[in-house]
């Protein structure tokens, strides 16, 4: 458990790290929180020669609350997201997606910008960012793009971000007032990953479902957001025939693997219980 | 003069000794990171160990290169087999009775098995060259089940059969096949079957209790220095047991035992995880004797799970019998123990399956027979015992299952079943079938009033409601009882019966009193978090009237402390506590002479009161311990040697056997497997209880340990002997997330042969609180025609109950 050798950088601002990056090309990673990279470094799974510590980047930090849409730097910790008052307000979803990640120690540390870049199918923040429709801000040589979370992932590990640039921002639009959200997870114990994990939001207006968005979590080698199952409650009345529709549609998006918290077909039944919990939970909490 | 007003009562009280909730005196230095533990060592010129390991659970090694290894910078050697061998350290002597590769000789038998030792300047350098040294492996078939070991033509350990392949005679006897370790039966094996063939009722069931890991927070590691000037090898490591380890490492390294010695540091927690000797204490000796300089050998997580001492992993085949009305009248176990690829139990000698014959539990059963049948198989060596005397946990699970299997068959409830079945208490000592005499006891009152706490008939009456409405269509909810009722058998042993090794499981105690009436008192034990430092002091003070805080209490090296065998098996109260009370006994009668001679009058004319002696039938003349300490060095007295010092070593005439009446309440998620400990009570019985607060301390931790043993924790290995749960991700340790408010309670019943009636207690609660936690789990289904499955009971494990039994159609 013990890393092979490698240069450690910390610079003062994104421009520096960029540089780094562009030196060493593949050598090179940047580090947040490194809940994720410095476990695989001291596996020896992850070979890094040269590691850019993110921490002095002051611009990589803070919360901003908008009218239309929340601004999130990278290098954000969990703990941050779960104390922010004004963003439990704008974005309530966000809060209780955070609280089910690992433990307290770990959320001291952990960082949202860590958590979606990674492309680690267990992370939670991918799916709930495609859920929220979020995009990310990527800094790179060529200069800033956004990406929708949605077409961010590609396979486990494997993003649409390129080697040489930062992910630096997440930008979320707030949801409409009165949108019902909940965020489900099972999990063996703290700290694991989840067996399954779903978010959910559901706006109504008189009984009837206007829109809906439901993502999942570790069932697949890429976060699931699944239109069909958001579909089959838009229009509905949210009754047992939508949700139970919407939940099909889920099971049939999701490719779950079997590891040791059980068989396929254990997690896919799992995965329709959690799923329906949630949308319960966000219709409950749904107004209008 | 203010201790003349003192009442008899508050001078007890300001002993802080016996039955006090004294604080525990070592949390001081552990709360404030000022703990002393084996990695916190750190000597001048160290160098540091690290292993290469096989990633193959079964295969030849055909060649070993280090040459690379070398050119890394701070690396000073790598030592192999071919290195050892001349000095006869390429294997070393297990507790059981079998042989351990130290480092790989031709071939490894597990994944994780040790190949060859780099030393370095540093860790870094270690783990570097440990990447560059090639070992060449030719894969070989993998057994990881121990059926198919006993039927299978691959023969694991070729040391042990002879030219013709037949397998030769091992420590316990005759072996029936290769891949056999040895047979152990207790009992009379013809009766038994007569009585259960010719038996009203029988029930069968075949049980699994899973392979699981001590996982000591502390992981296992050693600091050996030689000093080739005075010849003196000292050795710091992770040992419960530090003087057994002194005589082991002076028999297979020749140095003579006068100039080894060991010290037991602070220690993280063992759990029966450092009893045993692994290859990292013996190759941390032998680079120090190579290189001369010290050297530092600390395993990581993943190699202290994966291949330093699993527990469990018996296959249990029962048969218990019965009237119609519910009277036992036989047992019936067969157990297939799979060791791993080697036999490195840690049991008293002539016990290779330990004390699995306390197997008919805490019922008058009048027949039994056990037999086990050790064998190897391609995992990890181990078979210690976790939190529980010698696989005490495994034959309590077993019979704790087979009541309930039995009140399923007899369409009886399993808490009347137990009270019908207990010894009573006028037949202590009770002699049991399979061999064990049961100090003392009372059951019943114990379990009537574990049952009246938790007001079990209004339990099953909410539980019969739940079942309904969950038929009904009402919840998804099922609730299950936990019951248990166990017998513990502690305090290993009698040295006639019980030696480790050769050397009698006795212990020890010496104290010494200074002048000014404190005293430092060392034993043979040592604590892992236990908090001997405080009780001990505790039982000082009561038998001679001198403050706990005035006591210091030192535990593990062996060049001051006297020989003892030390700290697991719940043995340090029954043996070393009493060794405590009987030196501290031997210095009270010195004490009595003295006192008699100062207030000039006989021997017999002066008695013991809380800290002093006084003139029988004058209160008013007395002299203080204090006051007889002074006098022990300054005073000539006609007859009496000076000083107060005394030793005890004790060897115990009986085991203790603690007991308890546990119940858990369970709600169970049908739809996700996920349960939810509602309500847990303890009651235990550990005889004279000598500090509450710490047995409540222990109680929860051996209810969060057998919590974590039958909710997930297990070493899961596949087919190919991979270990697929060898980090804290997969292997489950609960954290306070996870653990639910236990309520605690007790009876006392003492030992009627300890010097002061204690029976021990650290690992009672886990030996009971696995099969609570089981049963409740398995409760919750009974109604649905659930008889039994295995643990662990995790998510999926009892989704998949609920799903065989069509409770998701």
């Amino acid at each position: 458990m013990i890393p092979s050798g490698f240069e450690y950088h910390r610079p003062a601002d994104v421009a520096g790290a960029l540089s780094i990056l562009q030196e060493h090309g593949d050598d090179a990673r940047v580090i947040a929180g490194g809940h994720s990279l410095i476990p695989m470094m001291k596996l020896r799974m992850a070979d890094v020669d040269h590691l850019i510590d993110l921490q002095d980047i002051d611009a990589l930090k803070g919360i901003s609350i908008g009218t239309d849409e929340v601004t999130i730097g990278a290098m954000v910790t969990q703990h941050e997201l779960i104390e922010n008052d004004a963003l439990a307000q704008a974005v309530p979803i966000i809060r209780e997606a955070a609280l089910v990640i690992a433990d307290p120690q770990v959320r001291y540390v952990g960082t949202i910008g860590g958590n979606v870049a990674n492309g680690d199918p267990g992370n939670d923040m991918p799916g709930l960012m495609q859920c929220l429709d979020a995009r990310f801000e990527l800094v790179g040589p060529d200069g800033t793009r956004e990406v929708p979370a949605r077409e961010f992932y590609e396979a486990a590990y494997f993003t649409a971000r390129e080697d040489e640039e930062i992910l630096t921002k997440v930008i979320i639009p707030v949801p409409a007032a009165g949108t019902g959200q909940a965020y489900e997870k099972q999990k063996r114990k703290i700290g694991d990953y989840a067996t399954a994990a779903s978010g959910v939001m559901i706006q109504t207006e008189g009984g009837v479902c206007t829109a809906a968005s439901i993502a999942m979590t570790n069932l697949a080698d890429t976060p699931i957001w699944c239109e069909a199952a958001s579909d089959a409650l838009v229009g509905s009345d949210l009754g047992d025939v939508a949700c139970k529709a919407a939940v099909a549609a889920a099971i049939d998006a999701i490719e779950p693997v079997a590891d040791n918290r059980g068989p396929v077909e254990f997690k896919k039944h799992v995965a329709g219980v959690i799923l329906r919990r949630a949308i319960d939970r966000a219709i409950a909490r749904a107004s209008n | 003069m203010k201790d003349e007003v003192q009442t008899p009562e508050d001078r007890a009280a300001g002993l802080k000794g016996m039955g006090c909730s004294r604080k525990r005196v070592e949390d001081v230095r552990f709360t404030q990171g000022k703990g002393n533990y084996v990695d916190d060592i750190k000597l001048d010129g160290m160098l540091f160990g690290d292993f290469v390991r096989s990633p193959y659970a079964h295969a030849r090694v055909k060649s070993i290169n280090s040459e690379e290894a070398m050119k890394v910078p701070g690396v000073v050697a790598v030592i192999t087999a071919a290195d050892l061998e001349p000095l006869g350290l390429h294997w070393m002597p297990t507790l059981a009775g079998d042989k351990q590769m130290v480092l790989a000789d031709g071939k490894v038998l597990f994944q994780g098995q040790e190949v060859a030792f780099v030393v370095a300047e540093d860790r870094y350098a270690a783990a570097d060259a440990v990447e560059l040294v090639e070992v060449e492996y030719e894969e070989l078939p993998v057994i990881v089940d121990p059926f198919e070991a006993l039927k299978s033509d691959v023969v694991l350990r070729e040391d042990t059969v002879d030219e013709n392949g037949k397998a030769t005679d091992g420590a316990h006897g005759p072996r029936n096949h290769p891949n056999h370790i040895f047979t152990w039966e207790a009992g009379e094996e013809a009766e038994t079957n007569a009585v259960i063939d010719s038996a009203e009722v029988v029930a069968e069931e075949t049980m699994y209790y899973h392979r699981t890991h001590p996982c000591p927070l502390e992981t296992c590691g050693s600091v050996a220095s030689m000093d080739k000037v005075t010849g003196k090898l000292t050795l710091w490591g992770t040992f419960q047991a530090p003087h057994a380890i002194r005589t082991v490492v002076s028999l297979i390294s020749g140095i003579a035992e006068h100039n080894i010695r060991v010290i037991s540091p602070d220690i993280g927690g063992g759990f029966g995880n450092k009893v045993g000797a692994y290859s990292g204490y013996v190759c941390s000796v032998v680079a120090s004797i190579v290189t001369g300089r010290p050297v530092k050998w600390i395993e990581d997580r993943m190699e202290n799970l994966m291949t330093t001492a699993f527990a469990r992993d018996y296959w249990m085949k029962g048969k218990i019998s019965a009237t119609k009305e519910g009277k036992i009248t036989g047992l019936h176990c067969h157990v297939t123990a799979d060791h791993g690829g080697f036999d490195a139990c840690a049991d008293p000698t002539k016990f290779p399956a330990g004390f699995m014959n306390i197997c008919t539990g805490s019922y008058d059963i009048p027949t039994a027979y056990l037999a086990v049948d050790g064998v190897y198989t391609n995992k990890a060596p181990g078979g210690v015992s976790y939190r529980c005397s010698f696989r005490v946990t495994e034959a309590v699970y077993f019979i704790e299952r087979m009541i309930e299997v039995l009140a399923i068959k007899l369409n009886m409830d399993a808490a009347e079943l137990r009270r019908i079945n207990f010894i009573k208490k006028e037949q202590f000592p009770y002699q049991s079938a399979l061999g064990w005499e049961y100090d003392s006891g009372d059951y019943h009152t114990a379990w009537d009033k574990a049952m009246k706490a938790v007001d079990y008939d209004g339990l099953r009456a909410e539980q019969a409601q739940r079942v309904e409405d969950f038929k009904a269509g009402k919840t998804r909810s099922l609730m299950g009882i936990g019951l248990s009722f166990f017998t513990e058998i502690v305090g290993a042993g009698p040295v006639k019966n019980c030696d480790i090794l050769g050397l009698g499981m006795f212990d020890s105690c010496e104290i010494r009193i200074h002048p000014t009436g404190s005293a430092i008192a060392r034993l043979g034990t040592i604590s892992q978090g236990q908090g001997h430092a405080t009780t001990f002091s505790q039982i000082i003070a009561s038998e001679i009237g001198i403050p706990a805080d005035d006591i210091t209490l030192e535990e593990g090296d062996t060049d001051t402390a006297p020989y003892g065998l030390g700290t697991y098996g719940s043995r340090s109260t029954p043996v070393a506590g009493a060794a405590t009370a009987m030196a501290a006994r031997k210095i009270r009668a010195k004490a009595q002479m003295i006192a008699a001679y100062l207030l000039e009058v006989h021997d017999d004319d002066v008695e013991f009161d809380v800290d002093r002696f006084v003139v029988k039938g004058a209160p008013e003349r007395f002299k203080t311990m204090k006051e007889i300490a002074f006098a022990a060095y300054n005073q000539a007295i006609p007859g009496i040697e000076p000083g107060l010092e005394a030793v005890s070593y004790y060897d115990p005439p009986n085991m203790t056997y603690p007991f308890g009446a546990y119940v858990c309440v369970m709600d169970i998620d049908v739809d996700t497997g996920v349960p939810d400990i509602r309500r847990f009570y303890a009651l235990d019985d550990c005889g004279t209880r000598i500090n509450p607060m710490i047995i409540e301390g222990q109680v929860h931790g051996g209810l969060t340990e057998a919590l974590a043993v039958a909710l997930g924790q297990e070493i899961a290995y596949d087919e190919m002997g991979n270990v697929k749960t060898g980090t804290l991700m997969d292997f489950f340790l609960p954290t306070a997330w996870e653990v639910p408010n236990y309520e605690t309670d007790y009876t006392v019943t003492p030992s009627p042969h300890h010097p002061i009636g204690a029976k021990g207690v650290g690992e009672s609660p886990h030996v009971g609180g696995v099969p609570c936690f089981s049963n409740a789990v398995q409760d919750a289904f009974r109604a649905f025609g659930l008889t039994h499955t295995n643990m662990p009971h995790d998510h999926w494990r009892i989704w998949k109950t609920a799903n065989d039994l069509g409770l998701h159609d």
